[in-house]
């Protein structure tokens, strides 16, 4: 087996048991990078250098005795989250030239257990897409191809698409991702990962470049469960630096992939049956369904009856908390700037040079559903929406333990689909949404292959800081499944 | 509610974006495409639902934000906060004159 095949539990057992070292795990990775990156373009900026001292630092640390949760595991980082002395993007122009000068909470923490970090991975634009193609860097491929049309082009899924794309074709053995509407999830669907949301407040947004305050969630990206519930136990935590993290202790989330799912009852939505849903993807649903009961659990009919309104609802809550979050892209601080006549003419020609299409039209949204006069329409009838979006949840939760729905509502798309108009994009977080309204914690894990051959998720979603049954379900998922393709473009393939 | 070209120009101004006279109609009629969307909210009754922000658990229904002490904790380092600017002079960012 490739090093670059190995889980993070494999690696890990592999470094305390000295069958390789942090170095030769890197070195795998980073070439693996070198081979693949050129075509994929998972990877915005690759930290070959630190990556390799970071190594040396973990077979340092190996050999005194000191192994903690991550060490040297090699990890890729969405270029969202602020990383001392190395480029941080946003996927955005006007962010180019910026090189934070600290470490965001999240990647601080998983450097303090040791992990090694590879690279910064494309991503949505501000994370804003649901296809990596708003990216100021370029698309990205995802590594999966249809069974009978191997040259089409399909989006990884977004925004964080990178990060997707770089574990499932084994260049990192696992990735953080944010997701404010679906965009840890959906591209774990799409290239046949598990995501996790975990609960709002669970991991720290410190110096992580906001999109929507009250709706952003860093979470992991991996290839098993049991990986990511060691990922998100190394970045979870308090922070007194971010106001709305949770001073919740963190409980031990690999330990709960293994209490299985018996007597557990698990709630179907009937609203997450849509109407343009492929038949096969709805097939794995009701697979997904029938492994649950074999496992134990009882499956149970519920309603969610607001869950039409929650992607609408989003498309104003994301804007007006954008617009004022992105208010701060001046070209004065930091980032690029494009100089003008006066003040006022400099901030608006550094603006329009330095966003795409895709971030001006959710600014001017923003701005409009704030602005005299339309604030009680919009915005404000908005917010008590998504108060009935969140009881929707509470009053589910009050008979079930979990819910199961898919993902996604299709497979991955071909490049440049989509694109005519912005509401099909945003079709894609139909089933993703309510879960960030209400802050919820939520996993995708795959379950199976389309007809085209191209992985579809299931997605879990728990009550509030129970992620802890979240990953006993999906480790259920997963054992059931028993999901062994591969996607065609990958290390050593 | 249909936004036109004035209200589109306003609002580019308020966000501070500069917009070319011949992307307005274009951009005028993809916020119109969205914002019509969007008006399926109106069917919701919402009367004596009280607005969610969202905050700190938010997903327990605990919306308090806890206090910290009214005290300094960090800062000092002027060369690391600058580092990042597009024009300096010494300690201080550069903007075109805005006092005549």
């Amino acid at each position: 087996m490739m090093l670059t095949d190995l889980t993070i539990a494999q690696a890990r057992d592999g470094l305390r048991a000295k069958q390789f070292s942090a170095v030769d795990l890197t070195m795998a990775h980073l070439h693996a990078i070198e081979a693949l990156n050129p075509r994929l373009n998972a990877y915005i900026t690759v930290s070959h250098a630190q990556a390799v001292n970071q190594a040396r630092a973990a077979d340092a640390a190996l050999a005194a005795g000191d192994a903690r949760a991550l060490t040297g595991i090699p990890l890729a980082i969405k270029d969202l989250f602020c990383t001392a002395g190395v480029r941080t993007t946003a996927g955005s122009k006007i962010l180019g030239p910026f090189v934070p000068q600290y470490e965001s909470t999240v990647t601080a923490n998983l450097l303090r257990d040791g992990a090694v970090f590879l690279g910064k991975t494309n991503m949505d634009e501000f994370a804003m897409g649901s296809s990596n193609m708003t990216s100021a860097y370029g698309p990205v491929e995802n590594p999966w191809k249809r069974r009978q049309d191997n040259t089409a082009v399909l989006v990884p899924g977004g925004s964080s698409g990178g990060s997707a794309a770089a574990v499932a074709a084994r260049l990192a053995m696992g990735a953080t991702g944010t997701d404010t509407g679906g965009s840890i999830r959906q591209p774990a669907s799409f290239c046949g990962l598990v995501g996790v949301k975990p609960t709002y407040g669970r991991c720290s947004r410190w110096g992580v470049v906001a999109f929507a305050s009250s709706l952003d969630h860093p979470g992991p990206l991996t290839r098993t469960v049991q990986d990511g519930a060691i990922m998100l136990g190394s970045m979870a935590g308090h922070d007194p630096k971010d106001a709305t993290s949770a001073a919740a202790p963190v409980p031990d989330f690999e330990a709960a992939c293994s209490r299985g799912v018996k007597g557990l009852r698990i709630g179907v939505p009937k609203e997450y049956h849509s109407d343009g849903m492929p038949a096969d993807v709805e097939a794995l649903w009701q697979q997904g369904m029938g492994w649950l009961r074999a496992a134990g659990a009882q499956i149970v009919d519920i309603s969610l009856p607001h869950t039409k309104y929650a992607l609408p609802t989003y498309y104003i809550v994301a804007p007006a908390e954008a617009s004022s979050n992105l208010a701060r892209y001046d070209g004065v601080r930091f980032g690029s700037r494009h100089d003008g006549e006066d003040l006022r003419d400099l901030y608006e020609r550094t603006r329009a040079e330095g966003f795409g299409p895709e971030i001006r039209r959710r600014v001017l949204i923003g701005t409009y559903v704030l602005s005299a006069g339309y604030y009680d329409a919009y915005y404000l009838r908005a917010q008590k929406i998504r108060a009935l979006i969140l009881k929707d949840f509470t009053d589910a939760f009050t008979g079930v333990d979990a819910l199961l729905t898919t993902t996604a509502p299709t497979a991955p798309f071909a490049q440049g689909e989509n694109m005519d108009d912005p509401i099909k994009m945003y079709l894609n977080d139909l089933f993703t949404v309510p879960a960030n309204l209400a802050g919820v914690p939520a996993a995708s894990i795959p379950a199976g292959l389309d007809a085209n051959g191209l992985p579809v998720g299931l997605q879990v979603i728990g009550k509030p800081f129970d992620e802890e049954t979240v990953f006993a379900v999906s480790a259920a998922i997963e054992q059931a499944a028993g999901f062994t393709a591969l996607p065609s473009l990958r290390a050593g393939g | 509610m249909s936004l036109d070209h004035a209200t589109v120009r306003r609002i580019a101004s308020l966000a501070r974006i500069r917009v070319e006279d011949h992307e307005v109609d274009a951009l005028c009629h993809e916020l119109n495409g969205i914002l019509g969307w969007i008006e399926q909210l109106n069917e919701v009754d919402v009367s004596g639902v009280a607005p969610m922000a969202g905050g700190t658990n938010m997903a327990t229904g605990n919306h308090a934000v806890p206090m910290r002490a009214d005290v300094v904790t960090d800062g000092g380092y002027p060369d690391k906060v600058l580092s990042n600017a597009p024009e300096r002079i010494g300690d201080f960012y550069v903007v075109p004159k805005v006092v005549e």
